[in-house]
């Protein structure tokens, strides 16, 4: 059958279909998704776990037991679970280990443009790379076979274009894979030295072979049975005829002498511009299958290599002794787009195009859109408090990041999720005890959950005085309202238990623990102004559910009463988006307005207003 | 550098496959364009089209600008509309057709949805919202239809629906039968939704402009 599926759909139906019992997880984009197709598969036990280090261990436990098992994260996900990665290559599994990582050239949701495939190298692991929704289906049918056939964990790498791309996809049955007999084995799992030594020597092993086998390595097998019943839906159907098709590394042969070299999502795009010439596309880009390498280079007079990112084939290639044009061309930074990669073949644009680019370029600036925090945020509050009070703020990664931009502008810093909490600290070991008395950490709850626990530790326990401000909004806002502990449901959505923040609090040694509504501005101040004065460490829980978890319940709305409004604009401070200018042609001062159809009943710029110009109304 | 390949690409500057129809569906999120991207895809992907459609997940979706391609053909690799290529581009809103605007091909078709939504740099009174959207865009495409998509959701019993009402007279200029859409909406929508939504959707099928206006 085809369907039209996501890139991450077509991974989770590719884990269904390939027998997969367990499958764990943290959120993060562009790989949610999967997750969450997943969790509607009741054949599946699926879990988020409460940050990507805890994900790869459960699913090595799990793998280990014998099952198949599925960890998916985001790019930086895995440097929170490189650890126990690293080792899990030395070990191996038992049953099959796929960890699928999304990474996001182009930031457009992330902090950094980290590139997966360094970290197969440096683990020692295979890493397959699909090109297109289809291939998230067969790669990780294919990578389960890898992962048995060679007892090691495999990487699949999406990127936010395949993963966020609904393509054709045949799908066929879920076979049943063998739960595998667990059979105690100290010298393979127990990592002491002595062992760690010998299961060194298997991994140097183990690539060796994987590198021999990249270079015929069919998807043929994942199929034969799997579309038996339903002939029309071969996978010859799904690509084009030939039977080097079902090669996981495939060369497609074409016009002329010129060569391309490719992977991933930079496949379609070399497609999309070179057209009919000759390809070699790699499945699997680590390890890099030699003899085929070199056989496709031979007697080629252009010979691209097209990768977005850095330059990860192109130097082991070149390292082969093969002379290929990457980066020298190509840029290595950004996504590389059809467009890029026809300007740096082409040149820049002809005059035509240039003509025709300012045509369309007429207009005056096109006033940017950029994301705000929504109306009725309940973190909005706090930003204006932290700004108002003058306060450097080590800041955290959520929807709450979105507080540093203007006109809130309260952040100082994000690098990556818990850090705010360590930095705090570290800035008052730097600049003296005083310092505390000017700053605060701000973080979500469930990246305190996720990485902020072991920072608040850390703090008290080096008799750090900082303040602690826990935006808990009840959700994994930033990535679509995902349960985490603290919310007391799972991933399913059923009951469970339920960690408690302040208990967290008081139980790693901090004395001061004050739940606030970040809704009372003047509480808000009053607390933070005090903890950030006291001697002792503090955390604030700035406590109210999201926004959008419960839309029912705002039944009142605010109006300006236009008497009274003087236009001092105080109530623009807080950037709502429901809080307008209004302008008529020739007049200099303008009004305020209300959107009511944005309006949720906050209260925050009531409270904001020194005139009493804005009232509340019942809905 | 790369004096082969031009050679190869016989002098033709853009040789891409020829016969993939390109649109974009530019709008701001919440207004309901993933929806109407799946739909458009699926109802290509029945009609035996090879297809892509590509989404924003994310941060963007926090109030900001959101864009889906769809492209459908016989063969289709990139899941991106580029520059200057677009066939069809459906602005859900003024601004954001304008944003998109140099995406259209010569010639090309856009429909614009008259409903404004001011950015955060706008309703601050930081920017000026642009006047006379509908004329630029006119000067530049090929024809242009204009829709109050709103105002039309609203007589169908719901406002969430401009995106179907969109997504219907994007459909009229598609390749593709009506039962194909009617049967794709079923499919797509939530079921207590597709009353509403199938009436939406045959509103903007059958939607003509006031005269005077094209
Ligand atoms: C290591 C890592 N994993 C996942 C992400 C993706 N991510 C960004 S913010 C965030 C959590 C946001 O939740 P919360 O802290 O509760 O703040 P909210 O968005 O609800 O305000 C996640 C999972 C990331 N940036 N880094």
């Amino acid at each position: 059958m085809k369907e039209l599926m996501l890139g991450n759909e077509a991974v989770a139906r590719g884990a269904y279909e390939a027998g997969v019992t367990v499958a764990t997880a943290y959120p993060g984009t562009p790989s949610t998704e999967i997750t969450e197709t997943i969790s509607r598969y009741k054949e599946i036990y699926c879990e988020w776990a409460p940050n990507e280090k805890v994900a790869l261990e459960v699913a090595a436990g799990a793998a280990i037991g014998g099952a198949r098992v599925l960890c998916t994260m985001k790019h930086v996900g895995l440097n929170v679970a490189a650890d126990p990665l690293f080792t899990l290559s030395y070990t191996g599994i038992n049953g099959g280990l796929v960890i699928v990582v999304a990474d996001d050239p182009g930031m457009h949701s992330s902090q950094n443009e980290q590139d997966t495939r360094y970290y197969a190298l440096a683990a020692k692991i295979p890493l397959l790379e699909p090109a297109d929704a289809q291939e998230c289906r067969d790669y990780i049918l294919t990578a389960f076979s890898l992962s048995e056939e060679f007892d090691c964990p495999v990487l699949v790498r999406l990127t936010t274009r395949v993963a966020h791309t609904r393509g054709v996809v045949i799908v066929g049955e879920r076979k049943t894979a063998p739960l595998w007999d667990y059979v105690k084995n100290f010298s393979k799992y127990v990592m002491l030295p002595g062992m760690a030594r010998q299961r060194r020597e298997i991994v140097e092993q183990r690539m060796a072979r994987l590198a021999e086998a990249a270079n015929t390595y069919s998807l043929a097998n994942m199929y034969v049975d799997q579309h038996a019943d339903t002939p029309g839906d071969t996978l010859a159907d799904t690509h084009t005829q030939t039977q080097t098709d079902l090669q996981l590394n495939r060369v497609e042969a074409g016009n002329g002498k010129t060569a391309v070299i490719t992977s991933g999502i930079a496949y379609q795009y070399a497609r999309e511009v070179f057209g009919e010439v000759s390809y070699l596309k790699l499945g699997m880009v680590h390890p890099l299958p030699e003899r085929l390498v070199v056989d496709f280079a031979q007697g080629r007079e252009e010979l691209y290599v097209i990768e977005e990112g850095d330059p990860f084939l192109e130097t082991q290639l070149k390292a082969l002794g093969i002379r290929v044009t990457g980066k020298k061309l190509f840029p290595a930074t950004g996504e590389l787009l059809p467009g890029v990669l026809r300007e740096r073949i082409f040149g820049a644009n002809t005059k035509e195009e240039k003509e025709e680019a300012k045509a369309g370029a007429q207009v005056e600036a096109i006033p940017t859109r950029p994301p705000v925090l929504c109306p009725g945020c309940p973190h909005r509050g706090v930003f204006y408090v932290l700004k108002k009070l003058g306060l450097t703020v080590l800041g955290d990664i959520g929807c709450y990041t979105l507080g540093a931009l203007p006109p809130t502008g309260a952040m100082d810093a994000c690098i990556c999720m818990g850090a705010s909490i360590g930095m705090l600290h570290g800035m008052e070991k730097a600049r003296g005890p005083e310092f505390a008395g000017k700053a605060v950490a701000v973080i979500g709850d469930s990246t305190f959950i996720h990485s902020g626990i072991t920072g608040l530790t850390d703090l008290v326990y080096n008799k750090g005085r900082g303040t602690v401000i826990i935006l808990d909004n009840n959700t994994t806002g930033m990535t679509g309202h995902q349960n985490h502990p603290g919310t007391g449901f799972d991933l399913r959505g059923e009951p469970t238990n339920r960690l408690d923040l302040v208990q967290v609090a008081k139980a790693v040694g901090v004395r001061r623990v004050k739940v606030v509504d970040p809704f009372a501005l003047t509480e808000l101040e009053k607390a933070v102004k005090e903890e950030v004065q006291a001697e002792d460490p503090s955390v604030i829980i700035a406590r109210r559910p999201c926004v959008l978890l419960d839309r029912s319940k705002t039944r009142v709305l605010v109006r300006v009463d236009e008497e009274k409004c003087t236009f001092c604009r105080r109530c623009l401070a807080i950037g709502c988006p429901a809080v307008a200018v209004s302008r008529t042609a020739g007049e200099k001062k303008g009004r305020i307005v209300i959107n009511e159809t944005l309006c949720t009943g906050c209260m925050l710029c009531v409270q904001l207003c020194p005139f009493g110009a804005i009232e509340r109304v019942e809905r | 550098m790369g004096a082969q390949i031009k050679d190869e690409l016989t002098k033709k500057r853009w040789p891409g496959p020829e016969d993939v129809y390109n649109i974009i569906l530019a709008g701001v999120g919440g207004q309901g364009i993933l929806f109407a991207a799946r739909v458009l895809g699926t109802a290509a992907l029945m009609k035996g089209y090879d297809v892509k459609v590509s989404e924003v997940h994310g941060m963007a979706q926090r109030g900001g600008s959101v864009v889906s391609y769809v492209r459908f053909g016989r063969k289709v690799y990139a899941p991106v509309v580029e520059k200057g290529r677009c066939d069809l581009l459906v602005a859900f809103e003024e601004l954001e057709g304008l944003r998109w605007l140099d995406h259209l091909c010569t010639g090309g078709r856009v429909i614009l949805n008259r409903q404004r939504i001011d950015p955060m740099p706008v309703i601050s009174g930081k920017a000026e919202y642009p006047k006379e959207i509908p004329a630029i865009i006119r000067r530049r495409a090929g024809s242009v239809e204009l829709v109050d998509a709103l105002t039309i959701a609203g007589e169908c019993g719901s406002l969430r629906t401009v995106n179907t009402v969109l997504l219907g007279l994007t459909a009229r200029f598609l390749p593709v039968e009506e039962e194909i859409w009617l049967e794709t909406l079923a499919e797509v929508a939530p079921a207590r939704m597709l009353d509403v939504n199938r009436q939406a959707f045959i509103r903007g099928y059958r939607y003509t402009q006031p005269s005077g206006q094209a």
